[in-house]
């Protein structure tokens, strides 16, 4: 199976989210899946599990400090999207991958956990709480959205981000600390490695 | 009639939360519309009207859980 690799580079997330559709819509048709890079300036997205006490503060207050907050149809409660943080959209065709939702989201969690390791990060996924973790501090977010079995969102990996934007919610509803790769490494980690070193891991789960 | 019915998500998932429906009781809809959203742990799902015709009537509510197999609302 085709899998199209794209790199939007820094795009505003309402932007890449109608962009996304649009790719959902053509793989729907019948089109290449798509794996898609890109980040976004920061920005705060309530997912349908939302509760209220995941903010921290007001969210007038939030939007006066710059950072937009957008509601949107993906699974999961409030997550943080900022310049460092990858973003990666996987839209890929479940009617002919097996439509199983968990099995997907565990795919999506093995591939992070593997680029990770090719890194040096040890980072495990923990049962009943989505994403991938470096002892206790989360690193990777997941959450996908589902139409006629093509999948869309997918993974937040923090790279760079400044860890002090997510002071203003309880990510993903967790009383999680979040850390980076290159906090938990401690030196800078290129971008693009980690662009290179997703592509392949991804492929190598997906490309079968 | 035709039941919508929340289909199969994967192995292990008996329910999922009715996040929002697209449409409400009176509203034609046709055969292949997103109709109702689910959410499951990290995944919103849209599930699909079976049919063309009127929804008639919606069995579980936003915010409530439904059970794969389990009837969310009917077509008429």
């Amino acid at each position: 199976m085709q899998i199209q690799t794209e790199d939007w580079g820094m795009v505003d997330y309402m932007q890449a989210y109608q962009r996304q559709r649009q790719a959902v819509d053509a793989v729907i048709a019948g089109g290449p899946e798509r794996l898609i890079f890109c980040e976004h300036p920061p920005v705060l997205t309530l997912g349908r599990m939302t509760r209220p006490e995941s903010f921290l503060f007001d969210k007038e207050d939030i939007q006066r400090q710059g950072i937009q907050v957008e509601a949107i149809d993906r699974g999961g409660d409030v997550t943080l999207h900022a310049p460092g943080q990858l973003v990666v959209y996987a839209v890929m065709d479940l009617n002919v991958r097996g439509k199983d939702l968990k099995r997907y989201l565990k795919q999506l969690e093995y591939v992070a956990v593997a680029l990770l390791k090719d890194f040096g990060i040890l980072a495990i996924s923990v049962p009943g709480k989505r994403g991938v973790f470096v002892d206790a501090d989360k690193i990777i977010s997941i959450g996908i959205g589902v139409r006629k079995w093509v999948t869309y969102h997918g993974l937040g990996i923090n790279v760079s981000t400044d860890l002090s934007l997510f002071r203003f919610i309880r990510p993903c509803g967790l009383d999680v600390r979040m850390t980076t790769m290159n906090k938990a490494l401690g030196k800078a980690v290129d971008m693009q490695d980690v662009r290179t070193a997703f592509t392949k891991r991804f492929l190598e789960a997906f490309r079968s | 009639m035709t039941n919508i019915i929340l289909p199969e998500l994967g192995e292990g998932i008996a329910k999922a939360t009715v996040a929002c429906w697209h449409a409400k009781p009176g509203d034609r809809v046709k055969a292949g519309d997103e109709v109702v959203e689910v959410v499951t742990d990290k995944a919103t799902f849209n599930v699909e009207s079976p049919a063309s015709g009127k929804l008639v009537s919606i069995a579980v509510a936003e915010g409530k859980d439904g059970a794969v197999g389990g009837v969310l609302g009917t077509i008429e």
